[in-house]
């Protein structure tokens, strides 16, 4: 296998100052929920539908709480208590509140240890539904043979979920180990998550539930023709990081989109509210068996992606550190670079190998997502075609994992069926007669390649100590990533985050926090 | 004087075009037959399937080269281009400060729905693009980029408040033309409220022409592969000669 040769005395430094940074905003975490965590809660404990004016029933009753200034204490045991009243499941219960026949009440008019078993057994089948995800992938995995990495992942985004099922379908018949079917643009910034299938939206359709499962079962079904097992991914980013995880894990998702900090940076949704949210996603997805695929991609769409090198790998490192308190393990962690050096750059391709080999060696058990050129893709798509193929054997040769496919058209529309075409067979051709190119080169131990990774390494050192002096937030505030500076009170959400009363109850997230092998 | 012109392969006036499509018909003799009659009724002959290949259930993949029959007299043509001496950052910079006499303000953003920043931030953040500075890097220009997901009424109320020269409105992803309507919905906001006039207004973005942006109501419109020192040439150049 082609290796750098790093120090590994500096790659330990740099996992230990990530690790000292996301301990300073875990500490913050601990202290606060946020009504998509409380809405997160009522999904998993089994509560589904939407109002008659199209309002998810779990806003609904999160909404009833807050307008009580309950919420502190979590919606959990106000829930459990009012199952209790009712006598029937959680949507039927949820449906009563909903219409008013039911009431979310402060006075408890149960034994405290009576709402508190209610509540520890809702957590149970929370428990189990991931649990149970988590076995229905394996045992589909088991049956229907896994490829082998590079994954090929392929974008389906016609802004119809039916055409979607049909542009998925003929994406797994050319070849796409992965189908990730976009969503509607401006959904980041909904604070709920719609309700049923959907046949609209802006550069995709919306995810919703009902959504997730026209897909799934479609996927299924071409998987088992092709005879291979496809992954389905969609986005928990947004407002609704945790919210989404609960739904994909409900409809047996492979992968999310989910980044501890690209919400912040990119959709302006406030700090607290994002650290807060991606916490309780990641510890879901910990559970349910899905893999996270980071977003660090997006800091080279606005940086230069060789001054910006190092800021890269830095999120990297913070991104791992932080999904390591969500327990996740390495398996599931699709940490994000990408391939966006201005290819006029001379050896671009030398740079490009550098830091996808980096990556590579820093996280060698996590399946790396592998972003294709957007920046310098050129209208002309026979000259867009051209830098996918260097990216496809850059990706093949530092061994990725998560690889999404770059698209001829990617600089004028959404990929039409053909474009999907050409880019898997242009993966295809790249990753068959590759194939074992990493195995059989080595670096010049003084070469362009291990010096270019050594002067990465060297910058995030200096980045992250940087960082751990003046704290994440300050540091997100000062514009340290992205050239885009966010502050801590500032952005989208805040209003929904709170500060947890003592008697704060998440059963679900007790259990999900337990040690996974003790 | 008529200037007749046809696509060009090797030999002027042949005509010849290459095709790529996909028809929702499975792979045959039948298929490959069906998709040169298509071209023919496309106004174009002796067309030659290069390639037909099942990509899915049910769709068969095509390329074809043909010759195109009709011809065009290129003298008949109209299309308008951003005219503008193109001056570089220097003597942008200097053009401002020694005839505007003071700084040109200028808001850029991607509105409606469209999260993508690749446009703006090519023209507006300092690095700029393709080894030309963007607007934030000249000391006579007051740049602001607000970002993507922007409202026309955001953009409108930061214009004012910047006491903005210029707007500059990109769209790049777009669905069933949202980004028309998006577009659109700007001029509207600007015209209701009595202030089209008060701003240089600029559309950028791929599927932009400048006729396509005058159209719209703009006063001009920038596609794919433009500098930021182009649109910084036309701001100071237009707004000097109001």
């Amino acid at each position: 296998m082609a290796n750098l040769k790093l120090d590994q005395s500096q790659i330990a430094k740099v996992k230990k100052l990530a690790a000292d940074i996301a301990d300073e905003i875990q500490a913050q975490i601990c202290t606060c929920s946020s009504v998509s965590v409380e809405r997160a809660v009522l999904r998993l404990f089994g509560v589904d539908g939407a109002s008659e004016d199209n309002t998810p029933l779990p806003n609904k009753i999160v909404e009833l709480a807050r307008k009580q200034e309950m919420l502190d204490r979590g919606i959990s045991a106000y829930f459990a208590q009012a199952m209790l009243k009712s006598g029937r499941d959680p949507q039927t219960t949820a449906e009563l509140l909903e219409r008013g026949n039911l009431s979310i009440d402060k006075q408890t008019s149960f034994p405290a240890a009576e709402i508190a078993e209610k509540e520890a057994g809702l957590a149970r089948h929370a428990f189990k539904t991931l649990q149970k995800t988590r076995e229905n992938k394996l045992r589909k995995q088991v049956s229907q043979a896994l490829p082998a990495q590079p994954w090929r992942y392929i974008i389906v985004a016609t802004g119809n979920i039916y055409e979607d099922r049909t542009q998925a379908r003929s994406a797994v018949y050319s070849g796409a180990d992965i189908i990730a079917v976009i969503r509607s643009t401006a959904q980041s910034l909904l604070d709920y998550v719609p309700f049923g299938p959907t046949t609209e939206g802006f550069g995709g359709t919306y995810a919703t539930q009902a959504n997730f499962k026209i897909i799934r079962e479609a996927l299924d079904e071409a998987g088992e023709e092709q005879g291979r097992y496809i992954r389905l991914v969609n986005y928990s980013s947004g407002l609704c990081m945790a919210e989404i995880a609960a739904c994909a894990a409900l409809e047996d998702l492979d992968m999310l989109l989910n980044d501890s900090m690209y919400g912040i940076l990119f959709r302006d949704i406030n700090m607290k509210r994002t650290f807060v949210d991606q916490y309780f996603s990641r510890l879901i997805c910990t559970h349910a068996g899905i893999i996270i695929n980071t977003g660090e991609d997006n800091y080279l769409t606005t940086s230069d992606a060789i001054e910006a090198a190092h800021t890269v790998t830095a999120s990297q490192l913070i991104n791992e550190a932080m999904a390591k308190k969500a327990q996740l393990p390495d398996d599931l962690l699709g940490l994000g670079h990408a391939f966006e050096i201005n290819p006029q750059t001379e050896n671009a391709f030398l740079y490009e190998l550098a830091h996808a080999q980096l990556a590579r060696q820093l996280f060698p058990n996590a399946p790396l997502k592998y972003m294709p050129p957007t920046k310098y893709k050129s209208t002309d798509i026979f000259h867009a075609h051209c830098l996918d193929t260097m990216f496809n054997l850059a990706s093949v040769t530092t061994g990725q994992g998560i690889h999404l496919a770059g698209i001829l058209t990617e600089a004028s529309h959404t990929p039409l069926m053909q474009d999907r075409f050409q880019s898997l067979r242009n993966i295809d051709t790249i990753f068959n007669v590759a194939r074992n190119l990493g195995d059989e080169i080595e670096f010049k131990a003084d070469g362009f390649i291990n010096r270019r990774a050594q002067t990465v390494l060297t910058e995030t050192e200096a980045f992250l100590n940087e960082i751990k002096g003046s704290g994440l937030m300050k540091a997100i505030s000062g514009g340290k990533f992205a050239d885009i500076s966010r502050a801590a009170k500032g952005g989208k959400g805040y209003d929904g985050v709170f500060t947890k009363a003592r008697d704060y109850s998440n059963p679900v997230m007790d259990l999900l926090e337990k040690p996974l092998n003790p | 004087m008529s200037e007749m012109i046809k696509p060009y392969g090797d030999t002027l006036n042949d005509g010849i075009t290459q095709l790529a499509f996909t028809l929702p018909i499975e792979n045959s003799a039948k298929a490959r037959k069906a998709a040169e009659i298509y071209v023919t009724k496309l106004n174009f002959e002796n067309p030659a399937v290069a390639h037909a290949e099942k990509i899915a259930d049910n769709f068969t993949y095509f390329v074809v080269f043909a010759r195109a029959k009709p011809s065009l007299d290129y003298s008949t043509v109209t299309a308008s281009e951003v005219q503008t001496a193109e001056l570089d950052f220097y003597q942008i910079n200097n053009l401002i400060k020694k005839e505007l006499n003071r700084k040109m303000a200028v808001v850029g953003a991607t509105i409606g729905s469209d999260a993508h920043t690749v446009g703006i931030d090519a023209i507006m953040n300092m690095k700029g693009y393709n080894q030309d500075y963007g607007l934030e890097r000249y000391s006579e220009i007051n740049a602001l980029n607000i970002g993507a997901q922007v409202t026309s009424e955001e953009l409108l109320k930061k214009a004012l408040e910047l006491k903005a020269d210029a707007i500059l409105v990109s769209q790049t992803v777009t669905q069933k033309d949202a980004h028309i309507r998006n577009f659109t919905e700007l001029v509207e906001l600007l015209e209701a409220e009595n202030l089209r006039s008060k701003f240089l207004l600029v559309a950028g973005g791929p599927r932009i022409t400048n006729d396509l942006a005058i159209e719209l109501g703009y006063d001009a419109g920038f596609g794919p592969g433009t500098r930021p020192s182009q649109v910084a040439s036309y701001l100071i150049t237009t707004l000097l000669a109001k």
